[in-house]
């Protein structure tokens, strides 16, 4: 009796113990994560953190720059979610230690950041000035902050097309060849016009993936042919209930929802992932960076399957980046200088060839290394022409400092009205709701 | 105290309190004494020593009788202190101001209490967490009784099945949130496949309130049944055999004697159960978490977002600290609150049996 009962007291301790390490683990992980920023000078090399999200394609670029610089040791870090990685660097930012020494910055979030320029080193003062004859004179602009301070050098930028799946759409009688398929639909009614003939088809598949995605796309298409702002006007004032090209935006999205085109999955989340490899939808509007996530969800077995046609509506360009140091990074020089690599014209080549995020220098635009392009998991389509053909024409939207708030509120009342949830007319009312309280 | 805290001493005490006036007395009239001493006395050296020797051991028994018991009790609330009241502290002095990660703070009172009150996100937020603890502990509690009583019984290989039900606690959070949410998914979760093998349509899970309510808390309760059948478990096996032999001479079936015997004997247990349960509950935060992709928002209108996560979505989303502190003082107000309440009932129900 006593024996079983030290044997269950043991027992007892062990599962106990067990817990803890698994919950001081779990912990651990994350803290280890946070903590290691930027610091690390070990035996003579420079320790290097870059922080980025979604897809860079910089991970060759990466080895190239270790082995031309042997004192420099690159860390990588990577977050999938734009949405998660924001509030973590603003957290870094603020708390003066934790970011790394090279951080990415999406438009969508430039100007928080921009705004707080005492964070970053001025890149002017490493001698970025030269580069500015590389770049769209926008993207160059765009990268500096009110007081002058040249905070951020930029990578890709993100024109438009809309990926499909050739066996999807042949399952339902469309045209699966490229040329074809971009004569389908000339503006957003065309669209879901196709949408509607592909739903007819009852293919087992949804037209689209989600809101967001085409709701995003229509926006900036829409900004940037009028007022060239969308939610905040470049005051920062929200102008959610009197911006018409919001209200375009948004019924456009609602009627594709309403003809029971999409499938109604937010972009990002796991669910979606899956929906690319199991086939729950066969379109959804692309910026050339969504390629490579694409690439990423849709794995091997979805080589051949995707495809990419011009976007409806005309050009436009939806998200790109910028490099920034922040001031906290006890490398300011050497990260400044892999930033200046990253963002040369020969490096964004590089990242364009490794993950489609198109340059944001014009340098080799006209060059075949970029109107030849061709991807091969996307039936060879010539993604450097689709993509280039607007790319110099782009017109830039300003994106207020709380545009990701609201933006992720917006997506949610987008959601929830796929989910049966709310009408499209408390959609609307609740949409602007969300957005002043987001912006508050 | 002293009396209480060292009984066999008491009559040592008196008596050399009464021999010689002690240090630790009103010190003006321990002059007088000594004096009185010195002039009585052939040998004031011989009684001085055997005197201050006494005197020592005599003031540290005392000061062992009157201050230990706070020095063994103290490294509980040294850490209390630090980990607990400041925190709770430094977080209401937080929450009385507009404090915002980017922009600096500023005393603002009570604003943001008032504003609280009148949010309905706020308290959309406590709906659910109430809602969701309602319908995830009842049945876990019961369950885990019935689960309780069956473990009780003799049986081949009891110790085999009692750790068996501990089993799912001690994996992490984490892995039952993302497992259950792939179970609960819309589209390709075991869930909805089974539902279809019985013709009924497939759920859209996180869509709904109610939905998502039964599945996260089916999380809940798989994860801490087991371990409240535990407790419940030690707890009968202090129950005396007799009473069963009583009962069941009086004709009782088991399911009586469980009803009638085990339940009321379990109250201290049971009471410890529900309040250790709602605080656990009413500050549900990874499930709903991971159920939402990792989001703070708790579903498209918030249909699961708990109090927790609204707290993190003020303050680690939107950056506005003085908010997100209010709403955590709201959030200990409201587990205060409901512990009270369940207390009492519990104690009643039980009290009437």
């Amino acid at each position: 009796m006593t024996f079983t009962l030290r044997r269950r007291q043991f027992a007892g301790v062990a599962a106990v113990l067990a817990a803890t390490l698994v919950t001081s683990t779990a912990c651990s992980g994350d803290g280890n994560d946070n903590a290691s920023g930027n610091n690390s000078n070990t035996g003579g090399t420079i320790e290097l953190t870059v922080d980025t999200f979604g897809n860079f394609g910089y991970n060759a670029l990466f080895k190239q720059y270790e082995a031309a610089h042997s004192n420099i040791k690159i860390k990588p870090r990577n977050v999938v979610r734009l949405d998660d990685y924001t509030p973590r660097l603003q957290q870094w930012l603020a708390a003066g230690s934790g970011a790394g020494d090279v951080v990415a910055l999406e438009e969508g979030i430039l100007v928080q950041f921009k705004n707080q320029s005492d964070k970053f080193t001025n890149l002017l003062d490493h001698g970025a000035a030269s580069m500015q004859g590389n770049f769209l004179d926008w993207k160059w602009e765009l990268g500096k902050a009110k007081d002058g301070k040249l905070i951020g050098l930029g990578t890709d930028i993100g024109p438009l097309g809309m990926c499909y799946r050739t066996d999807l759409f042949e399952k339902a009688g469309l045209p699966t060849d490229r040329d074809e398929v971009s004569k389908l639909w000339s503006d957003w009614n065309a669209f879901i016009d196709t949408g509607k003939k592909f739903a007819a088809a009852n293919t087992g598949a949804k037209f689209i993936d989600g809101a967001n995605a085409q709701f995003n796309t229509v926006l900036i298409q829409e900004a940037g042919k009028s007022l060239g702002y969308t939610y905040f006007d470049k005051d920062d004032k929200l102008v959610f209930d009197s911006n018409p090209a919001i209200r375009t935006a948004f019924d456009t999205v609602v009627r594709m929802m309403q003809e029971g085109l999409s499938a109604n999955l937010a972009s990002f989340t796991p669910e979606w992932a899956a929906g690319f490899k199991q086939g729950s939808f066969a379109a959804l509007a692309c910026p050339s960076w969504m390629l490579g996530i694409i690439e990423d969800n849709a794995g091997a077995d979805g080589k051949g399957l995707w495809d990419v046609a011009a976007v409806p509506g005309g050009g436009g360009y939806w998200g790109g980046s910028w490099l920034a140091v922040p001031s906290q990074s006890k490398h300011q020089a050497e990260a400044a200088d892999l930033v200046k690599f990253l963002t040369s014209p020969e490096s964004q080549l590089a990242a364009y060839e490794a993950a489609n995020t198109f340059p944001s220098t014009t340098k080799f635009y006209k060059d075949a290394a970029i109107t030849e392009h061709k991807d091969d998991y996307f039936n060879e389509a010539p993604v450097g022409k689709i993509f280039g053909e607007g790319a110099e024409q782009v017109k830039p939207v300003y994106l207020g400092e709380k545009n990701q708030n609201v933006r992720q509120e917006v997506e949610n009342v987008l959601l929830a009205i796929g989910q049966g949830s709310l009408s499209p007319d408390q959609a609307w009312q609740r949409a602007i709701d969300a957005a002043k309280s987001a912006a508050r | 105290m002293r009396v209480r805290a060292r009984p066999a001493d008491t009559a040592g005490v008196a008596d050399s309190d009464t021999r010689a006036g002690v240090a630790g007395r009103a010190p003006a009239d321990a002059p007088q004494r000594h004096k009185s001493t010195y002039a009585g006395s052939e040998a004031p050296a011989t009684r001085r020593t055997s005197t201050y020797g006494a005197r020592a051991r005599e003031w540290l028994d005392r000061a062992d009788v009157k201050f230990s018991p706070y020095a063994y009790i103290a490294p509980f609330f040294l850490l209390f202190t630090v980990f607990g009241l400041f925190p709770l502290g430094y977080t209401f002095w937080v929450s009385l101001h507009d404090w915002e990660l980017v922009g600096g703070r500023e005393f603002s009172g009570l604003d943001n209490y008032r504003l609280i009150l009148t949010d309905a996100s706020f308290w959309n937020a406590v709906v659910n967490t109430m809602g969701i603890f309602v319908i995830a502990t009842v049945p876990q509690l019961l369950v885990a009784l019935l689960l309780a009583n069956a473990l009780n019984r003799r049986m081949r290989g009891s110790t085999v099945y009692r750790m068996g039900v501990l089993v799912p606690l001690i994996t992490s959070t984490v892995a039952v949130a993302i497992v259950f949410t792939q179970l609960y998914g819309r589209d390709f979760g075991m869930v909805n496949w089974l539902l279809g093998l019985v013709g009924v349509d497939p759920v859209d899970w996180p869509a709904h309130k109610w939905s998502s309510w039964i599945a996260i808390s089916t999380m809940v309760d798989w994860r801490w049944t087991g371990y409240n059948a535990l407790i419940y478990l030690a707890a009968m096996q202090a129950i005396p055999v007799d009473l069963y032999e009583a009962a069941a001479i009086d004709g009782a079936s088991r399911w009586r004697q469980f009803w009638q015997l085990t339940v009321p004997m379990l109250r201290p247990t049971i009471i410890f159960t529900v309040i250790i349960s709602t605080i656990g509950g009413l500050q549900l935060f990874v499930e709903p978490l991971l159920f939402g992709s990792g989001t703070y928002y708790g579903g498209s209108l918030g249909q699961f977002q708990t109090v927790t996560l609204y707290m993190f979505e003020n303050a680690f989303r939107r950056n506005d600290y003085g908010y997100g502190a209010t709403i955590a003082w709201m959030l200990f107000l409201l587990i205060v609150l409901v512990s009270v309440l369940n207390f009492m009932i519990i104690r009643r129900i039980s009290s009437t049996k």
